[in-house]
C-alpha cells in the first residue's frame, strides 16, 4: 500500500469485483460527472482494462451539452456498451421545471427517478452501481455499500441491513435489486486527488474558461443546466481545484438547486429510488 | 501545489483517516457531542449552522446539535438516531472519520455496522443516568468487534453540577463492568457536550480534572499497526479469463506475494507457482501486500475457484475443518436455534452451517451467563458455539488474522449475525476422509469438472446431438443422455457430478443450480467448447472471453 489513495482504490475494486461475481444482470449508472468517471476508471482497474457490463445514463435532455459530447466520445473511444434512458412522455409534454410546468422536485422525480426505474425494470437488472459518496449529503452519509431497494424501488432507510467486515448483502429476494456504492468512503478531495494522479478524463466544464464557463467560473458539480450553477474562481486543472477545495468551507452540492428545496425533499426523492 | 508554505491552517494532506465510532446508551448525547465538536473546532460547512437553526425553529424546539448528523426527517422529528452516519473531520494533527452510532436497543445492527469500521471508540455515559443497558452491551460488542482503543466519555456533567464525586462514581461502576470482559479503557473524560465544556477547550467548571479535552483525546489515539509481515492469506474472489490469460483475483488479507512464490490453495492443498502479477494502468509492482486488490496468473492451470485461500507454501498450512468454535452475536429478529440451517460467509467462502451446540449464552448487558441447555440465541445476545459446516473451509483464529478469522451469518437473505473464531480444531484431510462422506467438491475434483445440463432444442438435428456428446467425451467429461422416461433421475445424476444431455420438452429442467446450456440451433453447437471450459472451472461463469 503506497498511500491513502491506494487504500481507497483497493477497497472500491474489491466491491466492484464482489458485485460482478454475485449479480448476473449488472449495470453502472454513469452520470458523466467526476465521481462516476472515477468509478468507470476503477472498473477498468478491476478487470484489467475491460468493462464487462453496460454504462447506464439517465438523460433528462436538459444536461449541460458538454456532458453529452463527452459521453458519446468516451463510449466510442473506450468501446463500452451505453444504454441511455429518457422519460420522453414527460419531456415531450413539457411537464418540466424549465418549461415552468413543474417544481424542481417534481421535475427531478419524473426525469431522473422515474426514468431510472424504467431503465432498471426494462433491463431486469439485479444490481446497479451508483457513484454516491458519504460526504456529499446527510442521507448518503447513512448509506450502505450494498443497499437494497424493494420491488417498488424504495429505499427502506429505517431498516437497513447490517454491513460489517466487508461482507455485503448479496442475497436478495426476487423482484428487489441492490444499489452498489463503490465510492461511498471517498471524499470530494479524494476524487480530485485521484483524477490528478491517474490522469482520468473528465468533462472540461469542471475547469474555468472551458465551454460556456467564463475565465473565472467553473462547475463544481454537474447536473441539468437550468438547476446547476457555476462557482466563482479560476481553476484550469485538477491540481488548481485541489488548492481551492482545501481552502473552501462550502458544501459541494450547494450549487444543485434541487437540494435546497424543502428540508426533506431530497430524502423523499432518495427514499423513492433516486440516486 | 504552489502555496504549500502558506497552508498550515488548511486540512492536512489526505492520509489514511483515523476512524472513530461514538457509542453508548440512547440519549446520552452522542450526536450532540459530534455537532458540538464540529462547531467548536470551526469545522461546520458554511450555512450549516443556519440550516440546523431553521430545522429547530420549524419544530419549535431549542437549538439541537444532533441535527448535524441526524439527517433523516424522522430522526429529527423524534430526536433519535436511527442509523449510523459518517462525517469527515480534521484537527491540526490529522484527519478523522467520525462515525455516529445509534444508542437505541432496536438499532443494535446499525451500531454494529458503524463500530465494525472503526479504529477506536468513544463510549458515552450520561453523568445523571449513569451506566445503562446499552452502555454495557456496546462495551461488550466493541470488544467482540476487535476495537482495542476505547475512551469513556462521561457526558452531561452540567446535569451533575460538574461534580467530581459523581464522575468518579460513574467511572468506578463502568470500570468494574469492563474488567469483567477483559477491557482496559485508555481513559475517562468528563464533558458537557451541550454546553461545550471539555469538548474543544478545557472548562473552568471542571478544574478538578487534570486530563485533556475531546480533541486531545482523539489526537492521543494511534493508528492501528499494519500487519505487513504476517503470513500470506489470499482468499480468491473470482477467476477471470481476459486476453487469453486466466487471472485469479482477490484481496490480500495479510502478508505479501510476488512472482515466483509457490502458493498452496486450501481446502484441497493444490500447489502452483505465481507466473505474473497483473495490473492495468499502474506501474508494475514486484510485490504486493495486505489490503491490495490484485490479479495473478499461475504457471500451471489448477482447478481453483472463489473461496479457496492461497498461502505461501513455505509458511505452513492454514487450518481446514467442517467444524469451528466461535463467539457470535445475533442481530436477527428470528432466534438462531440449535440445528437450524443458515449460511456462513467467511472471507470469500460461503457454506451452509448449523449450530451444533451452544456452550455459553451471554446477556451482553448483564453478563449473566447461561451455561447449559440453551437451545436458541435471541436478538442482541452473544454466545459461544460450535458450528458444523456442510463442507470444509479454510480459516484462522481471529487473533491471528481477522480477514480469515471472522464471519457473518446470513439467514433468509439477511446478514443476521457475526462471529469470531476462537478455536480451530485442525483435522487433516486424510483423517477427515476416513470419518466423513465425500463432498460434492471432492467429487468434482476427482472428475475434473462440475455437473451440468445441456438441453437440446426440438429443431436440432440428431447429427449435432451426437457431435456434442462425442466432443464432451473427448474432453474427458462424464456424460449421460437422458431418455424421455428417465426425467425423475435427473437430480440424482447432477448430484453425482454428471453432465446430462436432455430434451427440451421438460420445462421443469430449469433452475436446478447446475451449469446449463440450451442448444436450440446448429450455430449454438460452436459454443460447446466455451461451456466445457466453464464445467472445468477454467472460465468465469459468464462468457466474456475477449
Amino acid at each position: 500500500m503506497r498511500d491513502h489513495l491506494d487504500e481507497l482504490e483497493a477497497q472500491s475494486v474489491y466491491i466492484i469485483r464482489e458485485a460482478f461475481k454475485k449479480f448476473e444482470k449488472l449495470g453502472m449508472l454513469w452520470s458523466i460527472g467526476k465521481d462516476s468517471s472515477v468509478m468507470l476508471w476503477l472498473v477498468r482497474k478491476a478487470f484489467m482494462g475491460h468493462i464487462p457490463f453496460p454504462m447506464l445514463h439517465v438523460d433528462t435532455k436538459y444536461k449541460i451539452p458538454e456532458m453529452i459530447e463527452f459521453r458519446d466520445n468516451l463510449a466510442k473511444e473506450w468501446g463500452f456498451e451505453l444504454i441511455v434512458e429518457t422519460n420522453w412522455d414527460v419531456y415531450n409534454a413539457k411537464k418540466t421545471f424549465p418549461e415552468g410546468n413543474a417544481t424542481r422536485i417534481e421535475c427531478c422525480s419524473a426525469l431522473k427517478k422515474d426514468a431510472l426505474q424504467s431503465l432498471i425494470s426494462k433491463n431486469d437488472f439485479d444490481a446497479v452501481f451508483a457513484g454516491i459518496r458519504r460526504d456529499e449529503e446527510g442521507t448518503r452519509a447513512k448509506e450502505r455499500y450494498f443497499s437494497p431497494r424493494n420491488t417498488k424501488f424504495q429505499w427502506d432507510f429505517k431498516d437497513q441491513p447490517p454491513e460489517l467486515w466487508d461482507q455485503y448483502k448479496t442475497d436478495f429476494a426476487p423482484g428487489t435489486h441492490i444499489r452498489v456504492h463503490p465510492l461511498l468512503h471517498w471524499t470530494e478531495l479524494n476524487i480530485w486527488e485521484y483524477i490528478e494522479r491517474e490522469k482520468i478524463p473528465v468533462v472540461p466544464v469542471y475547469f474555468s474558461g472551458q465551454g460556456k464557463c467564463p475565465p473565472d467560473e467553473r462547475y463544481r458539480s454537474l447536473g441539468c443546466e437550468p438547476c446547476t450553477s457555476r462557482v466563482k474562481g479560476e481553476a484550469k486543472n485538477a491540481s488548481e481545484i485541489l488548492v481551492q477545495l482545501k481552502q473552501s468551507n462550502i458544501a459541494e452540492r450547494s450549487t444543485r438547486a434541487q437540494d435546497q428545496e424543502a428540508e426533506d425533499a431530497f430524502e423523499q426523492l432518495r427514499a423513492q429510488g433516486y440516486m | 501545489m504552489t502555496d504549500s508554505q502558506s497552508t498550515s491552517h488548511l486540512r492536512p494532506k489526505s492520509d489514511h483517516p483515523l476512524r472513530i465510532v461514538i457509542v453508548g446508551h440512547v440519549d446520552h448525547g452522542k450526536s450532540t457531542l459530534v455537532g458540538r465538536l464540529f462547531h467548536d473546532t470551526g469545522s461546520l460547512p458554511e450555512g450549516k449552522l443556519e440550516s440546523i437553526q431553521a430545522s429547530c425553529e420549524r419544530r419549535g424546539v431549542p437549538f439541537e446539535w444532533a441535527f448535524l448528523m441526524d439527517a433523516f426527517k424522522s430522526e429529527k422529528d423524534q430526536n433519535i438516531t436511527i442509523d449510523t452516519a459518517q462525517i469527515w473531520f480534521h484537527t491540526e494533527k490529522r484527519q478523522y472519520v467520525i462515525i455516529d452510532a445509534p444508542g437505541h436497543k432496536e438499532f443494535i445492527k446499525n451500531m454494529v455496522t458503524g463500530a465494525a469500521q472503526a479504529d477506536a471508540a468513544l463510549l458515552l455515559i450520561a453523568a445523571d443516568e449513569g451506566v445503562q443497558e446499552q452502555s454495557k452491551r456496546h462495551g461488550y460488542l466493541l470488544s467482540m468487534l476487535g476495537i482495542k482503543q476505547v475512551v469513556v466519555v462521561v457526558n452531561k456533567m452540567d446535569l451533575a453540577d460538574y461534580s467530581e464525586t459523581r464522575f468518579n462514581e460513574v467511572c468506578a461502576e463502568y470500570r468494574e463492568f469492563l474488567s469483567g470482559i477483559g477491557v482496559e479503557p485508555m481513559g475517562f473524560v468528563p464533558v458537557s457536550a451541550r454546553e461545550g465544556d471539555g469538548v474543544a477547550t478545557l472548562s473552568s467548571k471542571l478544574n478538578w480534572y487534570g486530563g485533556g479535552h475531546i480533541v486531545d483525546t482523539l489526537d492521543a489515539f494511534s493508528q492501528p499497526p499494519k500487519k505487513a509481515d504476517d503470513v500470506l492469506r489470499f482468499p480468491l474472489q473470482d477467476v477471470y479469463r481476459f486476453d487469453h490469460r486466466r487471472i485469479l483475483a482477490g484481496r490480500i488479507e495479510s502478508g505479501s506475494l510476488k512472482a515466483g512464490d509457490t502458493l498452496t490453495f486450501y481446502p484441497g492443498g493444490k500447489q502452483s507457482k505465481i507466473k505474473s502479477l497483473e495490473f492495468w494502468e499502474q506501474e508494475a509492482l514486484n510485490s504486493v501486500g495486505a489490503g491490495q486488490s490484485v490479479g495473478i496468473t499461475l504457471e500451471t492451470q489448477l482447478f481453483v475457484e472463489r473461496g479457496h485461500v492461497a498461502i505461501r507454501s513455505e509458511q505452513g498450512p492454514i487450518a481446514c475443518s467442517d467444524e469451528i468454535r466461535a463467539r457470535l452475536f445475533w442481530l436477527g429478529q428470528r432466534p438462531l436455534e440449535v440445528g437450524r440451517g443458515v449460511k456462513v460467509k467467511l472471507a470469500t467462502q460461503e457454506v451452509e452451517a448449523r449450530v451444533h451446540q451452544i456452550h455459553r449464552l451471554i446477556d451482553a448487558s448483564t453478563l449473566n451467563v447461561q451455561n447449559e441447555g440453551a437451545k436458541e440465541i435471541r436478538k442482541n445476545d452473544v454466545a459461544e458455539v460450535t458450528l458444523r459446516l456442510r463442507e470444509e473451509i479454510a480459516f484462522d483464529n481471529a487473533d491471528v488474522c481477522e480477514g480469515t478469522g471472522r464471519f457473518v451469518i446470513v439467514d433468509d437473505y439477511e446478514v443476521a449475525g457475526g462471529g469470531i473464531i476462537v478455536d480451530a480444531p485442525y483435522r487433516s484431510t486424510q483423517e477427515k476422509a476416513q470419518a466423513q462422506p465425500i463432498s460434492p467438491r471432492e467429487r468434482n475434483a476427482l472428475l475434473g469438472h462440475e455437473a451440468g445440463l445441456i438441453i437440446f432444442g426440438d429443431s436440432l438435428s440428431e447429427d449435432s446431438r451426437t457431435l456434442v456428446e462425442n466432443r464432451l467425451h473427448q474432453k474427458r467429461i462424464l456424460t449421460y443422455r437422458l431418455s424421455d422416461d428417465e426425467g425423475s433421475h435427473l437430480t440424482s445424476l447432477l448430484n453425482a457430478g454428471v453432465v446430462v444431455l436432455a430434451e427440451h420438452k421438460a420445462e421443469s429442467l430449469k433452475h436446478l443450480g447446475a451449469h446449463q446450456m440450451l442448444l436450440s440451433s446448429e450455430d449454438d453447437v460452436q459454443k460447446i467448447d466455451t461451456f466445457i471450459l466453464r464445467l472445468k472451472g477454467l472460465s468465469d461463469s459468464r462468457d466474456f472471453e475477449i
